[in-house]
């Protein structure tokens, strides 16, 4: 998403706020360490992370299927994290759907109505409106079994969507689709999300999915969050090595600090070669770090004042509109590079490659 | 592309058909030659002899085979009247002939099931002719009993003169047929088949109903335990199983007899003064036999809850359910095929349990299999046995179709 509106952390009128949260599930290992986390009204944020990063377990928290060991959760300004999930009023989307294979789909949409006193007409009403918002209008009488897992994931939309809930939980609901499907439910979800103006907590894995859909994303690694980030930021200003691998494609390599020049750090890498990036090097470990599409051949016009080096291309790959490069560089470090087609010729594994990169498209990273 | 768009498809479409049929033929070829032990098997130990159940059970051949003159001249006789003198000696000749092959007892058994007495009556005439030289017999035959002169005896010899009879089947459901044809009760005191059907299928019920009750529990447990501790459970729920039927029985025996383990615990705990009578009762028959049938109920109903994700539970509960609506309006129905399929196997397995009444209940215990067996092994009478396992043949078919009627085939699953 580009910067339209980017709701900013939530402050005082946060619809969720984690404070100080912990859990564990053995006492000995914390799952989520210590987690603040604010989720504005309206907003779409989403927790990115690869799996046994602590991001679900956050999501079942704040569903009531698990309760924090320490810490707490309010959801509109007050304490729930002893709230049952039915008293939370939270939808709540899952991987799997968990349609309810013995009911149509009408019932399974209308089920969350008969809790909340809306039955009849009004139920009825409800049901068709929330099935005609995931275009499924003609799919009432239908079993979940009979319906594709696209249409499934509607459904289980519908549900979570028909008893108008301020805070919509979603778990991985897209996983189980094709790549064309996913895309067009990302989509979808987004649309549905800002025009009914709910707040939504997405869990994925996915980092295009992040990117894609959310307001806000938090990186969840080792049951910390690394980065709390709009996407572009999170993507052009990773925090640290983790973030700065986990989204997106980045080559990440070990440097060390040698001094500032015109406003930048210069470091030198494990073979010597100088390079400058901006920012200030920290006092622990140090990586540079500079995206493929950012790398250019050298023997192209450069900008003034480019960081060059030089390595042995390994690896050329033909992608349609671009070449993907690989060389060996730095005595041993493999970076990639994104040469548009238009700037490419041929190389052959083996040949030395010179290419560079700006200063500014370089960045620090600790760790 | 042709003149007969009508046709065409319909022709395509059978080619298409058979091609696919004839492509598939060594597949299905081998695949039924995998089978064919065991079908070979099957046939000779299953379905032949419950197609020999069923001839026996109507099977009538004991006075075609002994009396086949006496027979032939009844052909002539009007049913209503003391047969003439070429009966009787018809009957002589055939009892004579029966007496030197010792076969006058066969016919004599087989005429008593319906005439009290006349298997002794029968044996008394045979031993009459083989020491009487010449006729006539009519008079000797009146002098010797009564009955020789009662059209009814008559009308029964004849009647049992047919290939087949339907006398051992409704035997079995307390019905005779009647002088006349008709079909009539039996004799009060002789009416016990469908008291014991009965008694049958309501301890089939309560059987199904406790397993039902104390297992579906479990199988909960079981698919919600840790793994280390669900193992040693199932471990505990199968074993059962893989002990003999008659050492579990017996080890019910040790446990609830009159001085047994059980009476010990409750008077030790002061909860009764006189020892409870728990053998050889309807609750110790139900007790052991509930046990012995518990796996088979828990069995199909975890193996269904086992594919139940837990997000059912939890989408329903953060749709706004309960706990408890969550488990009875989602949970609860979707384990509804491995209920049925657990409670129907019970059922039809506790509608033949024979070693567990026979050692655990008492005389009002006592199941259809009981009989049956009591009429193969003391009675010797094989039809009457075999009608009643026809009926019990039934019975357990027309539940199984009950139950596939009420709740759809789709509906059950063993595993």
């Amino acid at each position: 998403m580009t910067g339209e509106h980017i709701p900013g952390p939530g402050g005082p009128d946060a619809l969720v706020r984690f404070e100080q949260v912990k859990k564990s599930y053995d006492g000995l290992q914390y799952v989520v360490k210590d987690l603040n986390l604010d989720v504005a009204r309206g907003e779409f944020l989403t927790m990115l992370g690869p799996s046994g990063s602590g991001k679900t377990t956050t999501l079942m928290m704040l569903g009531g299927f698990e309760r924090p060991t320490l810490g707490r959760i309010m959801l509109d300004g007050k304490p729930v994290e002893r709230l049952p999930p039915e008293k939370r009023n939270i939808g709540f989307v899952f991987q799997n759907y968990a349609l309810f294979p013995h009911m149509t789909v009408a019932e399974n949409v209308a089920f969350p109505l008969r809790y909340r006193g809306i039955r009849g007409q009004a139920a009825a009403a409800k049901m068709a409106q929330a099935l005609g918002r995931v275009g499924l209008d003609a799919m009432g009488e239908r079993r979940p079994a009979q319906l594709s897992g696209g249409q499934q994931q509607r459904v289980a939309l519908a549900r979570a969507l028909v008893f108008e809930p301020s805070l919509v939980l979603m778990d991985e609901p897209l996983g189980a689709l094709d790549k064309q499907l996913r895309e067009r439910m990302q989509v979808e979800i987004k649309h549905l999300q800002t025009s009914l103006g709910i707040t939504m907590v997405y869990v994925t894995h996915d980092q295009s999915e992040a990117l894609t859909m959310s307001d806000r994303i938090a990186v969840f690694h080792d049951g910390r969050i690394q980065q709390l980030a709009d996407p572009q930021t999170l993507y052009n200003a990773p925090a640290n090595r983790f973030v700065a691998g986990f989204i997106g494609e980045n080559n990440t390599m070990r440097c060390s600090p040698a001094g500032q020049e015109g406003g930048f750090t210069v470091v030198r890498m494990a073979d010597g070669t100088a390079m400058r990036a901006p920012g200030s090097a920290g006092p622990g470990e140090l990586s540079l770090s500079v995206r493929p599409e950012n790398i250019m051949l050298a023997e192209e016009t450069l900008p003034p004042g480019a960081n060059l080096f030089s390595g042995i291309a390994t690896d050329v790959f033909f992608l349609g509109d671009h070449m993907r490069l690989s060389v060996s560089a730095f005595g041993g470090e493999t970076v990639t590079a994104r040469i548009p087609v238009a700037a490419a010729r041929s190389f052959h594994p083996g040949e030395t490659v010179h290419l560079a990169c700006k200063p500014a498209d370089c960045r620090l990273l600790e760790g | 592309m042709t003149a007969t768009p009508g046709i065409s498809p319909d022709i395509g479409r059978i080619r298409t058909f058979v091609a696919v049929r004839r492509a598939a033929r060594p597949a299905r070829r081998a695949a039924f030659s995998l089978a064919l032990p065991l079908v070979g098997f099957l046939l000779a130990a299953f379905v032949a002899p419950i197609l020999y159940l069923l001839v026996t059970a109507v099977d009538n051949p004991e006075t075609r085979s002994v009396l086949p003159q006496t027979l032939t001249a009844l052909e002539g006789w009007d049913g209503s009247s003391t047969p003439e003198e070429p009966v009787f000696a018809a009957l002589a000749a055939d009892l004579r002939a029966a007496q030197e092959s010792s076969t006058a007892a066969l016919v004599g058994k087989r005429l008593n099931y319906e005439i009290a007495g006349m298997r002794s009556k029968v044996l008394a005439a045979a031993r009459m002719v083989a020491a009487m030289e010449a006729g006539p017999y009519r008079d000797t035959f009146l002098e010797k009993d009564g009955l020789w002169a009662a059209p009814e005896t008559w009308s029964v010899i004849r009647r049992n003169g047919a290939e087949l009879t339907p006398f051992y089947l409704l035997a079995a459901v307390d019905l005779k047929q009647s002088a006349t044809g008709g079909l009539e009760s039996v004799a009060p005191d002789q009416a016990i088949f469908l008291a014991v059907l009965g008694r049958t299928l309501l301890v089939a019920g309560m059987v199904t109903a406790f397993t039902l009750i104390l297992g579906y529990p479990v199988a909960w447990v079981l698919t919600i335990a840790p793994k280390g501790v669900a193992a040693v459970m199932l471990l505990m729920v199968l074993l059962p199983l893989w002990t003999s039927l008659l050492v579990r029985t017996t080890a019910w025996v040790v446990l609830l007899q009159s001085d047994g383990v059980i009476n010990a615990i409750l008077m030790g705990l002061h909860l009764t003064s006189e020892k409870v009578q728990l053998i050889f009762t309807r609750i110790g028959t139900v007790t052991a036999m509930t046990h012995i049938q518990l796996p088979f109920t828990i069995l199909p109903i975890w193996s269904v809850m086992r594919s139940i994700p837990a997000t059912q539970l939890r989408a329903a509960r953060s749709l706004g359910a309960g706990p408890v609506s969550a488990f009875w309006r989602i949970y609860a129905p979707q384990t509804l095929p491995g209920v049925v399929a657990g409670c129907l196997m019970t059922f039809i397995l506790s509608l033949g349990y024979y070693i567990t009444p026979a050692l655990v209940g008492g005389p009002q215990d006592q199941m259809v299999s009981n009989f049956i067996s009591t009429y193969i092994n003391r009675d010797l009478n094989w039809g009457l046995a075999a009608a009643l396992g026809v009926v019990l043949l039934v019975v357990t078919m027309a539940i199984y179709g009950l139950f596939l009627r009420l709740v759809g085939a789709d509906k059950i699953r063993l595993g």
